[in-house]
């Protein structure tokens, strides 16, 4: 049986008093796409931004790839998360003084790629995701769904081998909404990227291969088709 | 889905013959489910003797049936009112959802678990609706639509029961 491609096992993190993770598990193989769902503040949220490095559990581990990343210090989980992780998440993404083209080549940027072949990978995401000819405009130019169509060309632009996406469509109506996760289904798949998306809403759940439910802190039941 | 107010409601749109009906009927509302000739030229029958359609002379072609269909002022009439009405909106309190889980309750089941394979099952039939969307036509994509939002709705009362099972717990015992 091969390792998951993130495996978190018994994760807890406490905010001051307040406990967020009780004990977390939930492994994600590679190339699956994965919908973390339950209610407001059951700890869906703290639980993939543990997963992705962005924060520190308490206690517990949480491997990528089969390394231990939980207890990495900060340079190294921040070049882990330039390098292997791509982020989309619901709000104020785009950096407003950068033109669409720009956001999107952030990432190759950070990563010391030159800034000719930076933005011409980066010009090639646009007619993938509808966006052709809005390359120039900054992110106040943009429509909430054009530039949330932008932040997933940013979260993919540098291939990563998964892509975290928080509530990407909490802040769309629904049929944009749906338009933004058919396209990051589509990329995901096209480019073997695996994707860890919390969601709230049942319909952008149905999107991925299956769902973890997380309650009280714990991911206490996980359901779906069998991946390929 | 009344047969007979859809096929109406095509014949509002021009006169056809029964093989034109059945291919349009299969197209839009059929999905998987085809309307047997059958049933298709039965309908018609009633209509007819109903006053709701005429049925014109046999026509040269060629196929057997080569009759065309045409809707009656009452025909028409009764299909604009029933596009008017609106459909009830039925409360669906005495769900088997509902049911399930007071019974479960009462009989001092693991009810939460019921919840949660139920949430399964609605998830599962709503991944493959939204493949249908995903790769099908608007029209599968509309009707897919009508069966997430439905099936939407009822995993938030799931979400919802999850929530109160302990209170709802006491309830029952009350009683």
């Amino acid at each position: 049986m091969t390792e998951p491609l993130i495996h978190a096992r018994d994760v807890t993190l406490a905010f001051g008093e307040t406990p967020a993770l009780r004990g977390a598990e939930l492994a994600v193989e590679a190339g699956e796409i994965l919908a973390i769902m339950g209610p407001s503040g059951s700890g869906k949220s703290t639980l993939l931004h543990c997963l992705a490095g962005i924060l520190t559990p308490d206690s517990g581990e949480i491997r990528f790839d089969g390394r231990r990343i939980d207890n990495l210090g900060e340079q190294e989980r921040s070049a882990l998360r330039r390098d292997s992780f791509g982020f989309v998440f619901q709000f104020g993404q785009l950096v407003p003084e950068l033109t669409a083209e720009e956001n999107v080549a952030l990432p190759l940027l950070l990563s010391g790629q030159r800034r000719a072949a930076a933005l011409q990978r980066a010009r090639g995401w646009f007619p993938k995701l509808g966006l052709d000819g809005l390359e120039a405009r900054r992110s106040g130019e943009l429509s909430g769904g054009q530039a949330q169509r932008v932040a997933l060309a940013r979260g993919l632009v540098a291939e990563p081998r998964v892509l975290f996406a928080d509530e990407p469509t909490g802040a769309l109506d629904s049929l944009t909404g749906e338009q933004v996760m058919d396209l990051m289904v589509g990329c995901a798949r096209d480019q073997g990227t695996t994707v860890v998306l919390v969601t709230h809403e049942a319909r952008i759940a149905a999107y991925a291969d299956r769902e973890a439910i997380v309650r009280d802190g714990r991911a206490t039941s996980m359901s779906g088709r069998p991946t390929s | 889905m009344s047969v007979p107010l859809t096929l109406l409601g095509l014949l509002e749109r021009e006169p056809s013959h029964g093989y034109d009906l059945k291919r349009d009927y299969d197209a839009f509302f059929g999905r998987g489910k085809p309307l047997p000739f059958g049933q298709v030229y039965a309908t018609l029958g009633r209509l007819a003797r109903d006053g709701k359609v005429v049925v014109g002379e046999p026509e040269a072609g060629d196929g057997p049936d080569r009759k065309r269909y045409v809707i009656t002022e009452t025909g028409a009439t009764e299909f604009e009112d029933w596009l008017r009405e609106p459909v009830a909106a039925e409360p669906h309190l005495q769900t088997v959802l509902f049911s399930k889980v007071v019974l479960a309750l009462m009989l001092g089941r693991d009810a939460e678990t019921y919840l949660d394979t139920q949430r399964s099952a609605h998830l599962r039939r709503m991944r493959e609706l939204t493949e249908i969307k995903r790769s099908g036509s608007l029209v599968d994509a509309l009707l897919a639509d009508h069966g997430l939002f439905h099936l939407e709705s009822d995993l938030r009362w799931i979400d919802l029961t999850a929530a109160r099972l302990d209170a709802l717990a006491a309830e029952v015992a009350k009683r």
